[in-house]
């Protein structure tokens, strides 16, 4: 694959009262795996069903109930991890995490805190064409999540619903290599463009099926290299972290107030607690949920229930092989085979149904042409309408015939608009409406020559004015438009009414 | 014909095939034994119904011919195996009223191949205990007593219901489960033959749990054959457990022939404790004896890190119990507490486990938390897994150099008085001294009678053996059955 080359962007500087600061950022991104079932029993995932109707035993918790672990979970964490370039653990083991709460009917989430089953791999999160941060990516692991408790039904009760308890989960854990609130959005954006393409989780946060943990710290200029040399935490400042962000607005939001909220502490003598905090998008503030002292102490210790995970590198090996093109060569190869640049194959392949539909226009036609219509002309429309690729009323095979006439001549970009507006409201086939709607453009010289002569002897004063101003030859133009019904080729126009005009 | 519930489970299934009872007699039998044996609070859920249609049930197929060696034997069951629509507490308070939706594997295997349950059986408060006080039923009564002395011996625990079921015949067989020694330490003070399976031989589906990683279930019954029989229906992998092994189950029965020439069997010198009464000593030797007399080679060994099990034992057991046990938080099912005006839900945990635990439970709950601490983590839990994996290779080492079964005591003492020890739980921790170390290297071991006391209570051994070797162990059981020839019964006074 061909690389396009990147520098690393700046990193975000804040003025302070006695000097720069630049920020830290470590991401805990908890995506939801796609899977039909839960990951240690056979209730359905889906979203929205009836409150406590994809519960199993186990999920409840009963006595005596044993969790078994999905295999299909695996694979898909084994898929994103192989998708993010990851070391993946062939051994790794599951612990239970002990808390109380009344959404955790175990009383302990299994998790899987010391052998996770994805170690080591990297993001490359893009910043804009050949700005790009590469975010190391600590590790992956599999745990369950938590069902749901409701406070606002009744005024004395709580309601719990455990729909969820249980659904498989990945913890997506980032090293602090970004800089900023744009590149830590950024860096969700690019995560879920990759677990989307990979298939392994929808990345849909208003349903909650991505939420991140956001660590933030700051320090002066200067402080971050020296952590990048030594990996000594250390010369970084004492972190916070913002739990459950589920909008990349309000990530942006959160870093920088949680930011400023540090420099003015340390700027006023005092020092930041290493705590969890919550963002409150109301108030524009974060506030603090527990300390360190008042942390849980969360006992982890092995699973009993479950032996270490061991999975077979040939089974891995079947996993890479059957890896979707991912983001970044997609867009590579958008860029050298179909020569447009690298903002439309950013477009184009930020999301994996786009980049399929615009391909499905693309192939055996003018590639820059489509790119063009695609992303002008279709998304423009789709955006307008609120609608999403899977429900575009104009499909990838009528958009791409609209192309084709196009480029064979047969229509002006201008009636291609007209065009694209009839096939989106009516439907049809766009080469047969041109034809029964006579829309073909008219390239045959003779009758434009005719038409250009006639207005030529009707407007004499126009000539006189044209040849002084040679400008005014763009009049003559448009009357020939006019009087053609927009069908005459504008190139052919152009050159004949110069021509007949002696510019 | 009288005493049918005194059969072992091998004469009753010829007498069941040949047709001389039927399951509804057997039944019958043993029904009227435990309605006349309510002094000894051995069964707390009797199922008197479902025993008599499973019977029925059993009798149809047994005069259909190929019937299961279990088809219509009369079972007791163990409170800590989710029963269907049957009461299910795990002796606790705070299961309260509580009746499954499922039936566990092992009860499924049972009544699959024929077995009765003629009811619940009583036992430690989850599976917690040593002698069947911490149960929220009540004490379980031994029916052994000291010759004329009416004081109320306990029949062990955890499955002290189960053993003194079995002793008092008023069941052929019952299933247990043993953590620590709950099988073979009440096996042997009432003078039944008890087998710890190795770990993952059976399913741990449906069986509440105590500590995961060491919990197993195992037949108590009348003889090392009916243990051979009930084991083999009772075993085999569960795709619902993973940690049941996927092992094929051999016919145990067929490998009892009590020939046990050439074989080597191991005596470890460290389980010759401080203070071990004489009686046990003179047990042993003879257990060694008989042993030697079937043809077996005996060498003395040593397990060097036994003193360690027990301290091990303590940590990692309360540790895997604490986390087990967060799910009776009064949510979902069991007992929840009533509360107060202004109550949140911590009040309703605190109040619920309150009253729901027993006072052995609490214990064990906070040892379990304290040890999983953060800052006493690895000093406590993780050391304890490390001196596991080393009791584990002592074990491994003397299979190794060629020991085919390990011989012990298997309690330090005969049945002690209820009340005895109960408000000195290091002293009843004891009682597992020579039984923790199988649950912690995950091997089989069976306590086989071997003898009476002075004040004419039962004694047994211990026999340990190696890994899924359950059948080589039971024959090696089987040549000191055979030699020790305990025939005693408990002189009814119930």
């Amino acid at each position: 694959m061909l690389d396009l080359t990147y520098e690393p962007p700046k990193p975000k500087v804040i003025s302070g009262a006695t000097g720069d600061w630049e920020l830290v950022i470590g991401l805990e991104v908890h995506a939801q795996v796609s899977s039909r079932s839960k990951l240690f029993s056979g209730a359905s995932t889906k979203f929205g069903s009836e409150p406590n109707s994809n519960v199993a035993f186990v999920d409840a918790a009963m006595p005596g109930m044993l969790p078994v672990i999905n295999e299909f979970c695996v694979e898909q964490a084994v898929r994103t991890g192989l998708g993010l370039k990851a070391e993946i653990n062939l051994v790794s083991a599951f612990d239970r995490k002990n808390y109380f709460y009344p959404d955790l009917p175990q009383g302990y989430q299994i998790s899987q805190l010391y052998h996770p089953i994805v170690g080591e791999g990297e993001i490359l999160v893009d910043m804009g064409p050949g700005i790009a941060r590469l975010v190391r990516v600590e590790r992956i692991h599999l745990e369950q999540d938590a069902g749901k408790s409701i406070h606002d039904m009744d005024p004395h009760m709580s309601f719990v619903d455990l729909n969820r308890t249980g659904v498989a989960l990945m913890e997506i854990v980032s090293r602090p290599d970004i800089r900023g609130p744009e590149e830590a959005a950024a860096y969700v954006v690019k995560l879920r463009q990759i677990l989307r393409y990979l298939g392994t989780c929808d990345g849909n946060m208003q349903n909650g099926s991505m939420r991140a943990d956001v660590n933030v710290s700051v320090c002066r200029p200067g402080d971050y290299e020296k952590y990048q040399e030594t990996q000594d935490f250390s010369h970084l400042g004492t972190r916070c972290e913002i739990k459950n962000m589920n909008s990349m607005r309000f990530i942006q939001q959160a870093i920088d107030v949680e930011a400023r909220r540090q420099i003015a502490l340390l700027e006023d003598g005092k020092e930041v607690v290493q705590e969890t905090r919550l963002y409150d998008p109301d108030k524009g503030e974060t506030r603090s949920m527990r300390s360190k002292e008042e942390a849980h102490d969360y006992r982890y210790f092995p699973c009993p229930d479950l032996l270490p995970l061991e999975i077979e590198q040939a089974w891995v090996d079947d996993i890479k092989a059957s890896l979707p093109e991912l983001p970044d060569a997609k867009r590579v190869r958008f860029v050298t085979d179909y020569g447009m640049t690298e903002y439309d194959a950013s477009v184009l392949t930020a999301d994996v149904e786009n980049a399929a539909f615009f391909e499905d226009v693309a192939t055996g036609r003018d590639g820059k042409l489509a790119a063009n219509w695609v992303i002008n002309e279709l998304f423009g429309r789709l955006k307008k309408e609120d609608r999403e690729i899977a429900d575009s009323p104009v499909s990838a095979a009528q958009l791409g015939g609209i192309v084709e006439l196009i480029s064979k001549g047969d229509i002006s970009g201008k009636i291609a608009k007209d065009l694209f507006e009839i096939v989106w409201t009516e439907g049809g086939d766009p080469a047969t409406l041109v034809e029964e709607r006579g829309m073909k453009q008219v390239t045959d010289t003779g009758a434009i020559e005719t038409e250009v002569e006639r207005i030529i002897a009707e407007n004499p004063a126009q000539v006189e004015k044209a040849k002084v101003n040679p400008k005014l030859a763009g009049w003559f133009v448009g009357q020939v438009m006019k009087a053609t019904g927009g069908k005459a080729n504008p190139q052919a126009v152009n050159e004949i009414v110069a021509a007949k005009l002696g510019l | 014909m009288s005493n049918l519930n005194a059969l072992t489970i091998a004469d009753a299934r010829e007498k069941l095939r040949a047709g001389e009872i039927t399951s509804v007699e057997l039944t019958e039998a043993c029904l009227k034994a435990a309605d006349a044996a309510k002094a000894l609070n051995a069964v707390v859920h009797p199922t008197p119904e479902i025993a008599l249609e499973q019977a029925k049930a059993a009798d149809a197929r047994l005069s259909s011919g190929n019937a299961p060696d279990m088809c219509g034997i009369p079972l007791g069951i163990k409170d800590l195996f989710c029963t269907k629509g049957v009461a299910s507490q795990a002796a606790s308070g705070i299961l309260k009223g509580f009746k499954p939706e499922y039936e566990s594997t092992v009860t499924t295997q049972l009544f699959d191949a024929g077995a009765v349950m003629i009811g619940k059986l009583n036992m430690d408060e989850f599976a917690m205990g040593s002698s069947n006080e911490t149960s929220v039923y009540g004490n379980v009564i031994n029916p052994w007593r000291r010759g004329n002395d009416e004081t109320a011996l306990t029949p062990g625990g955890s499955s002290g219901g189960s053993a003194s079921a079995v002793a008092a015949d008023l069941c052929l067989a019952a299933t247990g489960t043993d953590t620590g020694g709950s099988i073979r330490q009440p096996a042997a003070f009432v003078g039944i033959t008890g087998l710890k399976p190795t770990y993952g031989r059976v399913s741990r589906w449906g069986v509440v749990a105590f500590a995961s990683s060491l919990d197993q279930a195992g037949p108590m019954a009348k003889s090392v054959r009916d243990c051979a029989i009930m084991l083999k229906a009772m075993s085999g992998h569960d795709p619902k457990d993973s940690t049941s092994a996927e092992l094929a189950v051999p016919d145990f029965e067929a490998m009892l022939t009590g020939n046990i020439k050439g074989q080597t069997i191991g005596i470890p010198k460290e389980y010759r404790m401080d203070g071990m009464p004489e009686e046990i000593e003179d047990l042993w030797a003879e257990g060694r004896a008989m042993l030697e007399d079937a043809g077996a080679k005996i060498v003395d060994i040593s397990l060097p890190h036994t003193k360690y099990a027990l301290p091990a034992y303590y940590v990692v057991a309360p540790a895997e119990a604490s986390s087990n046990l967060a799910r009776y938080d009064g949510v979902r099912y069991g007992h929840r507490a009533k509360l107060s005006h202004g109550d949140g839900v911590t009040e309703m945990y605190e109040k619920t486990r309150a009253e729901g635990f027993g006072a052995e439970v609490k214990r064990r709950v906070m040892i379990g938390t304290y040890v999983l601490s953060a800052g006493f983590y690895d000093a406590y839990y993780n050391r304890a897994r490390r001196v596991r994996a080393l009791i584990k290779k002592d074990f491994e080492d003397v299979f190794a150099a060629g020991v085919d079964a390990i011989l012990t005591p298997a309690t330090p003492s005969s049945a002690f008085a209820l009340g005895q020890e109960f408000d000195d739980p290091v002293q009843m921790y004891l009682n597992d001294v020579f039984t923790v170390t199988v649950n912690l290297a995950g091997l089989p071991g069976i306590a086989v009678p071997a003898g009476l006391d002075m004040q004419g209570l039962p004694l047994g051994l211990q026999l340990i053996g190696k890994p899924w070797e359950e059948g080589a162990l039971m024959n090696v059981a089987q040549a000191l059955e055979d030699r020790a020839g305990f025939v005693s019964k408990p002189s009814k006074w119930w």
